[in-house]
């Protein structure tokens, strides 16, 4: 157990764990706690957006479609059929992972900008629908989710409740996704970023792996649309937004590409920054790109891996610490 | 039993016959060149064997079983690996984990057992490091097994492609130019490992345009022209060979 602890992958989870635990010490207001649990939802989102566009070196702009077919699937089985809230999700996850995987193939065999505009045409395409079955999505006004989310008598009603379900989720995840990465799977997906033909030589599937880690980031942002649609009880077409699917590739790209950590830290800074701008009342999308344009001229490679990589710097030069 | 057999291959770029009706085979525990002038289709000839390229007619035989078409995976699983002129390293990765891809299909990457780290995985992933250390000490790059791979020079990079091209345990190794651009010290180390590979049962076989390490260590040459056959034999056929001299060595003087 100590020896889980003192490895990087146990030393960062108990960091994470630690901050989510003592957190709302600091909350004063359940505004504080839905800023945070806006922060998770995202943050778990990012982190499987970051296994694909990170690590694989696939770019998607149109994972938002993903997370909002989610939160419809949950809205709707739930809303109109009286279906219990876990199997709606689960429902809507299943369903979102085999349109992942019919659509994975034929358009990750495309690359960079192709890829690109591949993803952002699929996201608009759901937005599109979404916006257009009126009968059944309530069209562009959206649609209220009354049912609140629970497991077996266990529901998250206060703000309280949603912040430790959706600590423990993240928890839960950057465990597994660190575990993922460490493995040989998460070998071959940094592989595949570094060169695909390299990876197909030595035997790795390229098309099965690019294919797994696509769908497991759209099934993953689906149940985050699920679990936020009941949580914040009102959805509309915005989720699928073109605009939402660049708002999770900005988190990944700030934070830091192939960082999962990285991940949490775009997350948290991109859900939280536009709340503490409201100071700068008119000023506020100004500052905030200035904010952004700062960062990725200063640490390019994103904030996690540039202070890792400075951390790393101080600790070789001489009369620094020494680094083990 | 041939280990690779090549019948009547052709491949077409837009017209231009790359490689054109071209057979030969290759028997196993022998160390192969395959030589020609720039142009001639020697890299293509790699790419169509391992299926990175798709031939246009003809087919590639492994073990007399017709594979012309599969991916580059399915042949890697079938016991062929290779490396690349132009080098193909993960330089997001570091130079052990280069070689640790290597293993890929010894280790059951399976996605479920990764996520969990199941103690399986761990394991063979322990034992999988040591032997990629061993093997990268093996080619000569013993005291980098810590760096980044972006961090080697070109030369530690070629390596780095045998030893893993080697961590995949393959029965056919395909050497694109293993000594493009070394010294002749470092020419003398590849050659070195190559023949070491070969002694442990490893059928190699060599796209290379030094002919000193050609002749040294083949048992068997092909020479490629224009996409075609030229001449095939013993080294020393080779050497002597009129139409060898003259469309590829031009001069006599070169094998001096």
């Amino acid at each position: 157990m100590l020896k889980v602890l003192a490895s990087p992958r146990g030393g960062g989870l108990l960091v994470l764990i630690v901050l989510i635990a003592l957190l709302p010490l600091g909350f004063q207001n359940n505004f504080h706690y839905d800023v945070a649990i806006r922060v998770g939802f995202n943050a778990i989102v990012v982190v499987g957006l970051n296994l694909l566009i990170g690590y694989a070196g696939q770019i998607s702009l149109g994972h938002a479609g993903f997370l909002a077919l989610g939160a419809y699937a949950s809205a709707i089985l739930t809303g109109s059929h009286d279906w219990p809230p876990v199997l709606a999700m689960l429902t809507g996850a299943v369903g979102v992972g085999l349109l992942a995987f019919v659509v994975a193939r034929p358009v990750l065999r495309l690359k960079g900008h192709y890829l690109a505009m591949a993803t952002l045409g699929m996201g608009m395409i759901i937005a599109i629908v979404l916006n257009t079955e009126s009968q059944l999505t309530g069209g562009p006004d959206g649609m209220s989710v009354w049912v609140s989310f629970g497991v077996a008598g266990l529901e998250a009603n206060t703000p309280r409740q949603w912040y430790w379900l959706v600590g423990a989720l993240l928890v839960v995840w950057v465990w597994l996704a660190l575990n993922l990465i460490d493995s040989p799977f998460g070998r071959a997906l940094k592989a595949v970023h570094g060169s695909e033909v390299a990876a197909e030589v030595v035997g790795v599937d390229t098309t099965s792996v690019k294919v797994t880690v696509f769908v497991v980031s759209a099934v993953v942002a689906s149940l985050v649309g699920s679990l936020s649609a009941h949580y914040i009880s009102f959805i509309s077409p915005q989720e699928a937004s073109f605009f939402h699917s660049i708002e999770l590739v900005i988190m990944a790209v700030l934070g830091g590409m192939a960082s999962i950590y990285g991940s949490l830290v775009g997350a948290a800074i991109l859900t939280v920054l536009p709340q503490v701008l409201t100071a700068f009342e008119d000023f506020e999308h100004l500052v905030f790109g200035l904010v952004m344009m700062a960062v990725m001229i200063f640490m390019p490679k994103g904030i996690v891996p540039s202070l890792g990589l400075w951390l790393a710097g101080r600790a070789r030069r001489p009369g620094g610490e020494a680094a083990p | 039993m041939t280990l690779l057999k090549v019948d009547d291959l052709s491949k077409e770029f837009g017209g231009v016959h790359a490689i054109e009706d071209l057979s030969f085979v290759i028997e196993p525990g022998t160390i192969h060149a395959i030589i020609g002038p720039n142009g001639a289709g020697k890299t293509t000839l790699f790419n169509l064997i391992t299926g990175v390229y798709t031939p246009s007619a003809g087919e590639v035989y492994l073990d007399d079983r017709p594979v012309t078409g599969k991916a580059p995976f399915e042949l890697a699983r079938a016991g062929m690996s290779r490396t690349f002129q132009n080098l193909q390293v993960c330089l997001n990765m570091s130079a052990l984990d280069n070689v640790m891809l290597g293993r890929h299909m010894h280790l059951k990457p399976g996605f479920v057992s990764g996520l969990l780290r199941l103690p399986g995985v761990v394991r063979r992933d322990r034992e999988a490091r040591q032997m990629c250390a061993g093997l990268m000490d093996f080619v000569g790059l013993g005291n980098h097994i810590h760096a980044a791979a972006d961090s080697l020079p070109y030369g530690a990079l070629k390596r780095l492609e045998i030893a893993r091209a080697l961590a995949a345990e393959p029965r056919l190794l395909l050497l694109d130019e293993p000594a493009a651009g070394l010294n002749s010290a470092e020419t003398r180390e590849i050659d070195a490992v190559i023949q070491k590979v070969a002694e442990r049962g490893v059928t190699v076989v060599l796209v290379e345009h030094d002919m000193k390490l050609v002749m040294g260590i083949s048992d068997h040459v092909l020479v490629l022209d224009y996409g075609r056959k030229l001449a095939e034999g013993r080294p020393q056929d080779i050497r002597a060979n009129p139409d060898v001299i003259a469309a590829y060595l031009g001069t006599a003087h070169a094998f001096a």
